[in-house]
């Protein structure tokens, strides 16, 4: 008698929670839930209108977001301002102390390019990447352990591409994994689910960069087992993914405990624009 | 205080669930960070939505978790709908132990918000390992589930206190 009374309280209390709208509920939760699985199968539908519509949504929502989270990074922006301003004096003791010919080294760079240029003629090899990049503005950076993406101001009104490689300044931080009309999302270099071929120079050996939710540094993926790869060697895109342009530096490598790290030359915490290959 | 003033305290006071819970969506933001290369982050949302579904009801409507939901997908890259599904269990759970639950205790619901969380989490992880060939973080759907737990208490204290200062902020009007 007791067990079928308390399976009895133990249904109601099951369609209580799910079928009772309770004080000022509009929806039940049994609709809202038929609801979001049906908006969660559309994500099977990748064209048409379903993808116009998803596109619109994501614009919509990344200017509210933009909005809301722009006094965090006003307070965000001023933080980093500040520490800048703090180690000023420092950095320019270093750069005075250096002796920079750069004047030669410009010189020295153009005689490579145009020798490369020469090169490339003589094997007949074509460039398959536009080697012009766009300008664009970050919307939001969404930085946790498990999550490195930045949104960009620019989308596919503006001819982002997928897949497009995405730079700070000189260096290589990521590349674009989702087109909305007006807005893009850029998967950062250190990102968990980020893997790009890259090629350590002057070694001259082919490895993946993965990353690994780290800010400063990524991890090298395929290396051989009997490398000489040396501290502060320099790592480029090798472009062999098709995707990704070749030869743009990524950072150069650190050992730590026997292993090899790629520690970035950007600061991914700190980017305000980005420019992205079109 | 100006009238005006107190209208929009009160409005701040009774919307406070609501205005926490979309900063939180739209935002992203999860209070994570890295001790030692050890990611410590807490899923601030799971801890609104059970707190406030378990306790005060009337305060967080179902549609608003819904659209919260939605957003925190777009923002999170997560399929579109899977956070909704996920808020939306928890109301079930934790409205499911509302009725089942004649005194509030706080040892209970805290122990009743790991077993919440860890089902949904679990739920939310097999969906996208099935439907959408994403790989399971079991470090992650862990660690964010056992830290979320170890500072529900100190989070419902707060909730508590803010709810009851709506109270008083009634009883004066």
């Amino acid at each position: 008698m007791s067990t079928e009374t308390s399976r009895d309280d133990f249904i109601i209390a099951i369609r209580s929670a799910f079928l009772k709208k309770g004080n000022r509920q509009k929806f039940s939760l049994f609709t809202l839930l038929i609801i979001s699985i049906l908006v969660l199968s559309l994500e099977y539908f990748k064209t048409g209108p379903v993808n116009q519509f998803r596109s619109i949504t994501k614009d919509i929502i990344f200017r509210g977001s933009y909005v809301v989270s722009s006094p965090f990074k006003y307070v965000k922006n001023k933080y980093y301002l500040f520490q800048d301003h703090m180690s000023m004096y420092e950095e320019f003791s270093v750069l005075r102390d250096k002796d920079l010919d750069l004047d030669s080294l410009r010189k020295e760079v153009d005689f490579y390019k145009s020798e490369n240029a020469l090169l490339k003629n003589l094997i007949e090899e074509r460039d398959l990447f536009s080697k012009e990049y766009m300008l664009t503005k970050i919307l939001l950076d969404k930085q946790s352990p498990y999550l490195k993406s930045l949104i960009i101001n620019k989308g596919q009104k503006n001819g982002v591409k997928l897949g497009s490689a995405v730079k700070d300044r000189l260096y290589y931080i990521g590349k674009v994994v989702n087109v909305n009309f007006l807005s893009s999302r850029v998967l950062l270099a250190n990102d968990l689910n980020s893997k790009i071929p890259i090629i350590i120079e002057p070694s001259g050996i082919n490895a993946i960069l993965s990353g690994n939710g780290n800010d400063d540094y990524a991890e090298l993926e395929y290396l051989p087992t009997d490398n000489d790869i040396k501290e502060n060697e320099i790592v480029y895109t090798s472009g062999s993914d098709g995707t990704i342009p070749a030869s743009i530096p990524v950072g150069k490598i650190i050992i730590q405990d026997n292993k090899k790290y790629v520690k970035f030359y950007s600061n991914l915490n700190q980017l305000n624009y980005v420019q992205v290959n079109k | 205080m100006a009238r005006g003033n107190i209208k929009f305290y009160q409005f701040l006071l009774n919307g406070f669930p609501i205005i926490l819970l979309f900063f939180f969506a739209l935002t992203g933001y999860s209070l994570s960070f890295q001790i030692f290369k050890f990611n410590i982050s807490f899923n601030l949302i799971h801890l609104i939505v059970f707190y406030w579904v378990l306790r005060k009801p009337e305060m967080l409507g179902y549609g608003l978790i819904f659209f919260a939901g939605i957003i925190n997908d777009v923002v999170q890259n997560l399929p579109i709908g899977i956070s909704s599904i996920n808020y939306l269990l928890l109301c079930v759970i934790a409205s499911f132990f509302r009725t089942r639950t004649l005194v509030p205790n706080l040892i209970y619901d805290w122990v009743l918000f790991f077993i919440a969380i860890l089902i949904v989490s679990s739920i939310h992880f097999t969906v996208l390992a099935i439907f959408f060939d994403r790989s399971i973080s079991y470090g992650a759907l862990m660690s964010t589930a056992f830290f979320s737990f170890l500072i529900y208490p100190a989070v419902a204290k707060l909730f508590n206190q803010i709810y009851l200062l709506g109270l008083k902020q009634k009883n004066v009007e």
